[in-house]
Order: C-alpha cells, then structure tokens, then sequence
C-alpha cells in the first residue's frame, strides 16, 4: 500500500474531471440561493414608520422629517445583509434579493438615490489594462475581519473559482503586487502594518475595501480598538461590500478594477447586468 | 438566575464566594476533577468596582457553575499558580476591566498591546475613549548563555504570506530547532464585547454571528442559549432540531476545510485540492438551503427566523457524503501525508486538560469531553451523536478526530431530515430587565460560551464571550517548543486556530 499512494492521488484527481466553473463566461458562479442586499422600493414606504432603521444594527438606513417616498436614506456600503429590515419593514418596502454585484468605484454609488442612476463610473487612472494587461498581483491585508471574507479569498482557489485561470495571483510580498486588497474595520494595531504595506506598494498601486467592514466599519467598526474601515485610511479604488461577498462578488470586483466586467450598482441599485470578461 | 443562589432555566448555579475563600474551592474542585472553565469581571449598575464570576464545570455535574465574587479594593488572588488554564482570561481582565489579580505569573498585558493605553477600563460602561496607541517592542524571553548569539530570532507577521489572518509570530531558533515560540497574538482585537452594549437583544445575534464568521452558528446558538436562560424560554422542538442540522453543517464545511488545509502543509497537493472542493461543495449547499454560505441570519432568541429549504440538503449531502468517504480512506492510508502528522506537534492528556484545550484537540489528546454531551442543550439527547477521542495527541490523532467528526455530522444531518418535528420553529422570548444567562454550544473548534447580563433598561449591559481558539491558542505554543521550523506549519494547521475568535 504505502508504495501505491500517489498514483492513488492521481488517478482519483483525474476521475473527478474538470471541476472548475467558466463562470463569468458563462457557467454557474456558485452562489444558487444566495440572499443578497435587500431591494429598496420607497413608494411602499409609509409614514411615521420607522422599524426598519430600528431593525439597522450598522446604521445603514438613516431618516429625515422629508415626506414618505424621500425621508430614508439607504448607504449600501454599511449593509452587513443580515436581512433584519426586511423581517422589520411591514409593507415590503425592503425585499429580499440575490443581487451580491455589489461593487463600485465611488463610494456614493452605494448610496440609493431615486430618479436618475449616476454617470458612469469615471474611467480608472488612465486606463488600468494598459498598464497591467489582462492581469494582476494582489496583496492581502487582514486589518481586524472576522474571518470570513478571508473564508471567501480563500476559497477563490479552490478547484471550483479556480482564480488562477483569470489571471489574479495573491502574492506573498507587497513588492510585488498591484492591488492591496483590505478586509475589516482597521484596528489600531493593523493601522501601521497597513499604512507599511500600502507604502511598499510600487506605482501605480491599487485598493480595494473588500467586505462592509473595510468599506465603512459596518457593525463591529469604530469602538475604543477600530476605525471605520478605509474611510480616511487609505484612498481607496473599489468598494466591495457584503457581509462577506461570495467568491463571485470578489471575482467581479477584481475584473472591474481591470476593467473586465462593468460596474453594475449605481445610486445604490443594479442597473446594468451583462458580462464582458 | 436573577439574584442569589438557585438553579437557573439551563441549571446554572450562582453562588456567592468571598475572595478569601477562593483559593480553597478552587483547589478543591480541581481534585475532584472540575475545570476552570473561564472568568471574566463586569460592573453591574454603573458600580466604580467590577464584579468577578468564575464559570466552574464540575465533573459530576451536567451545567457549569458560576461563583460570585466582589473583590475589594480592586484586586483578588490569581487562581492561575493552581488552574493554569485561567492565566490568559484573568490578564484579560486586568486590559479590560482594570482588576488586578495578585500573584498573577505573566502579569504582563494579554489583549490590548504594548504601548496601548485606555484612559478608562475600555469596558467599564459608558468608556467610550479610543485607546492611544504607540507601539513598543514586545517583552518576550531574553537569550542568555555562553553564545546567546548562536540563537536567532525570527519575527514573521503580523501580516503573512498568502490569505492569512494577523498576527506575528516569533520564533526563537537555532537551524531547524525551535527553541521558544510566542505568538503576539490581539492584533485583531476589536472589542466585540463592547459593540453589545446597549444592543436589544434579538438585534444583538447579528453581532454574535460576526465574531467568528466560520463559527456563526455556535456562536449564534450560545448568545441565543444565554438569551433563552435569562428569560427561562423554552424554544419548541422543531426550531431545537433544526438549530442541530446548521450547527453540523457548520462542522462539516469546517472540518472539511481543515483536511484542505492540511493537505496544503503536508504538500499533498490533490488531497489539498479536493479537501478544498469539497469544503465549497458544503458551503454551496448552506447557500442554497439558508441562502448564506455561512448560515447567517437564521438563528434567534426562541428559535429561528425563517425555516432552511430542507429539500436543497438531502441529494447533494449523499453525494458529498460517498465523495468524502473516498477522500478520506485515501488520507488515512498516503503514507507521505501520515508520517508528517504522526508524532507533530504532540500534546499530552494532562496538558490538554490543565491548559484547556477544547474541541477536536482536546479529544485527540484523550480528553473525552464534549458539550453536545456533556452539557447537552438543544436536541443533542434525540441525536445519534458519536464523541470521538484519540490517544495519540499529534497532529495524525487530530486529523482522524476531524474524519470522524464529519462523518458523523453527515449522519446526524441525515436523521434531522428523516425525523424532523412539526411544529412552530419559534416562539416568544423575552429576558426581563435585571437578568443574567450563561449559554454555551460546542462550535467546530470546541466550546464557546456567551455570558450576559441585561440592564434595568432592558438592553444588554455587558456580553462575555469565551471562544474555542482562545483557549486552544493558549494550549499550542507548550506543542512548538522544543520542535522543528519544518513541522511548525503542519503542527499549526492540525490545531484548526482562528484568530478572529481568539482576538474579538
């Protein structure tokens, strides 16, 4: 037996075939039932009502004395998808959805506002393909998650998302990476090593505020030990939140930054859906 | 467990203990066999003083007991010269709350950094001050000797290499031998106990499940238990079973993740690949059947907020159950994998239990020990649950724990959707202004208890979490002394630490 072991391990890789998804080109991206970041419909909103933002740990829905249809405001980018407004909202004002392509490039995209979406998203600096190619080296920062958003990095290199065949590799050193890539709220012992880290990036260098947490501290933000995410910290490129994104959150948000799928949120909604990786 | 002594809903004692006595009773239920299991201090109505509480699990008995103890002028007697195991939580009373406990051995800072400074205790209530922080070197052991030059010292972290966590690790060295470890661990501390603070209570879980987010369940569960104990709720049966079926789906992705990883420091490379397809293959069944991959968002005080979509678990959990019995004969039976776990990273029955080890660790160290049995909550008693314990101690002994553990997961799971209860998955409940619960579940890593109190207002007062990592991160340097830099990865990942967890 103990001779027979590792041609053991290679015909039993080989029976299993191909397991890796062609996801975004096609192919299942792996999130069948995900609940996403509930939908916002302010002509159901009634008056006086207040449950949902009661229901908000984080705080992502805030309320002025405006008349029904305007008084709430929505900030996606403080949502940790825990669904409680949606359990709270008694006429199905919030309702809820899978949409989990959440990211952006300017932080106010993830805040919902009516009547008009935003301008397309500003071309990145001077066109980020021209610079990298089609691909990229990242460098990853825990700076005081929970351990879920790097639950979902990890898994990005597991056979089924397979990262690699996109071109995005994770790289030990921040000599040698494009983007720095943040999870949690800032500590203020990851402050340093992150202000460190982000200074060894060459130029032009990259980031990317992955997980709610590292976008605006969510719930476990601010306190006597954390900050409120990247907000002031670092100048940051795309905001990523979800409370973790799945893996295909994160691939989507890595090939928007290379300018590989468009951004789909504008004023806090999905409003374009197609892919173009 | 309002005031005073008398058993409370989940059978939990509160007894008085004077400070002087506390020696005596601890020595005590030491020899017959009790542990220690944590103790943290709160201020119970804006007191300037804190007030302590020892959580105690006697061996005979089924519910941990808690003694009450109001020390004087701000400090007590350490207990850890006598139940070592309780060094790392009472330094971290000392960071928080500001006691002092005399005689203390390591009476150097465990939570909060060199060079971090609170103006207040951070959890004294209403201290609200960010601290101020100018890092300083750590105080770790000096070199002495003939040629202490022949001994280096490598500080790798706290950010690492790959995905990783934060934290800094430094190693002592001499080539491959390892003569001191001492993990620098609290990097991520975020102070998850005072974001409980002035929290309702059902709003409360959505903190708990972001403690640890690959332990959301056991820690949903035991804030929910602690909730359910204070306000002597009884969650129906259904809702008791289902919360069953998430904890051991949360197990199995994390055991599964763990031979992943394993495979990863052993260089088994499709052994890596599969642990880890496999892991997905789980977490896109929690997706499908709760619509978190996470299992977020279910659990509450009383039971559940929405039913899972059982008719998503049955088929895919069958073919995940015939792929991993493939996967882990072959792991049992790859003798390069094997002879770099056995013999790694040893820990001994003795220093398992005295240190506190819990979890798989604890169990592969021969410390027959396990909350879903020993303190049983929930539907445990209807399940066909299967405790299973290891001589050996090394990483191998951990390894065959874990197999063991998903398998029987995978058939607790299949009995919850042959056998499931009808019936309302929730009921009402309320913890009354003034009251206090102890809740504990056995997460994948061992067990976390929540303690809480609620304030005369009717929100949380103060929240006391022990999580398994934390006290399994206390265990594992005693294992990397005195081993090699070769087998430290290896040894590291059969321990299965978050430091998420351990942080807070």
């Amino acid at each position: 037996m103990a001779l027979k072991t590792i041609p053991l391990w290679t015909l039993y890789g080989l029976r299993g075939g191909k397991v890796t998804t062609t996801w975004p080109r096609g192919g299942d991206d792996g999130q069948g039932g995900f609940i996403g970041m509930p939908r916002f419909d302010p002509t159901r909103c009634q008056e006086g009502c207040r449950q949902c933002a009661e229901a908000c740990l984080p705080g992502a829905i805030s309320m002025s004395d405006a008349p029904a249809a305007e008084r709430l405001t929505v900030d996606y980018g403080r949502c940790v998808v825990c669904q409680m407004c949606v359990e709270a909202c008694p006429t199905g004002a919030f309702a809820p959805s899978n949409d989990w392509a959440f990211s952006v490039r300017q932080r106010d995209d993830l805040i919902w506002r009516g009547a008009e979406a935003s301008p397309e998203g500003v071309a990145l600096k001077d066109g980020i393909r021209r610079i990298f190619g089609r691909s990229l080296h990242v460098r990853h920062v825990d700076a005081g998650s929970c351990n879920g958003c790097e639950s979902e990095l990890q898994a990005l290199n597991n056979p089924f998302y397979n990262l690699h065949r996109l071109g995005v590799f994770f790289t030990p050193s921040p000599r040698f990476a494009d983007l720095l890539l943040v999870t949690g709220p800032v500590t203020y012992a990851m402050r340093g090593p992150l202000d460190e880290a982000y200074l060894s990036l060459p130029e032009p260098r990259f980031v990317m505020a992955m997980g709610t947490c590292a976008v605006s501290g969510g719930t476990n933000g601010g306190g006597y030990a954390c900050g409120n995410g990247l907000d002031g910290v670092l100048p940051v490129d795309i905001f990523v939140p979800g409370c973790p994104p799945n893996p295909a959150a994160m691939i989507h948000a890595l090939l928007m930054l290379l300018e590989r799928m468009p951004q789909g949120v504008h004023g806090g909604r999905i409003v374009a859906e197609n892919d173009d990786a | 467990m309002t005031t005073g002594a008398g058993p409370c809903a989940n059978g939990v004692l509160v007894e008085d203990v004077a400070p002087s006595a506390l020696e005596h009773r601890c020595r005590a239920a030491l020899e017959t066999g009790a542990r220690m299991q944590f103790v943290y201090a709160w201020f119970p109505h804006e007191a300037e003083e804190p007030e302590v509480r020892y959580v105690v699990h006697a061996a005979s008995y089924q519910s941990p007991q808690i003694w009450r103890c109001r020390p004087g002028p701000l400090s007590l007697p350490s207990l850890a010269p006598i139940a070592p195991l309780l060094s790392w939580h009472e330094r971290e009373v000392t960071d928080l709350c500001g006691l002092r406990f005399e005689g203390q051995p390591q009476p150097e800072p465990l939570v909060l950094l060199r060079g971090a400074t609170a103006q207040q205790p951070p959890l004294r209530p209403g201290s609200a001050m960010p601290l101020r922080y100018v890092p300083a070197p750590h105080s770790v052991v000096e070199v002495a000797g003939s040629t202490p030059q022949d001994v280096q010292l490598l500080p790798f972290g706290p950010i690492r290499a790959d995905v990783l966590e934060s934290a800094q690790f430094l190693f002592f060295y001499i080539g491959e031998g390892i003569l001191h470890y001492h993990p620098q661990l609290f990097f991520k501390h975020r102070g998850m106990e005072k974001r409980f603070e002035g929290a309702q209570t059902p709003l409360a879980v959505v903190l708990a499940e972001r403690v640890s987010a690959v332990g959301s369940v056991a820690h949903a569960l035991a804030f929910c238990h602690a909730v359910e104990a204070a306000a002597w709720c009884e969650v129906p049966p259904r809702a008791a079973w289902l919360r069953v079926l998430l904890a051991e789906l949360e197990r199995i992705y994390n055991h599964l993740h763990y031979l992943g990883h394993l495979c990863h420091t052993t260089t088994l490379k499709v052994g890596e690949a599969e642990g880890k397809y496999l892991e997905e293959l789980a977490k896109q069944i929690n997706c499908r059947a709760t619509g978190s991959r996470f299992l977020r968002s279910l659990v509450a005080p009383g039971g559940l907020r929405r039913e899972p979509r059982l008719e998503e678990i049955a088929a895919p959990l069958a073919r995940l159950r015939t792929e991993f019995a493939g996967y882990a004969d072959l792991l049992e039976s790859s003798t390069t994998h094997l002879d770099r776990l056995i013999t790694t990273g040893r820990l001994g029955k003795q220093l398992a239990f005295d240190q506190g080890a819990t979890g798989p660790v604890e169990r592969a160290s021969g410390v027959d020990r396990d909350s879903r049995r020993d303190q049983p909550y929930g539907a445990y008693e209807e399940m066909p649950l299967r405790v299973a314990v290891e001589e050996g101690g090394d990483a191998h002994a951990r390894q065959r724990v874990r197999i063991a553990e998903i398998a029987n997961s995978i058939e607790i799971v299949t009995h919850i959707l042959d056998a499931l209860p009808s019936g309302p998955s929730r009921t009402d409940c309320h913890a009354a202004p003034g009251t206090e619960g102890l809740g504990w579940a056995e997460s994948p890593r061992g067990s976390v208890y929540y303690a809480i109190h609620v304030h005369e207002d009717g929100a949380l007062a103060r929240v006391k979490i022990k999580s398994p990592s934390f006290s399994n991160w206390r265990v594992f340097p005693h294992t990397v002394h005195d081993s090699n830099m070769m087998d430290y990865a290896i040894n590291e990942a059969s321990f299965g630490l978050t430091i998420a967890g351990c942080d807070r």
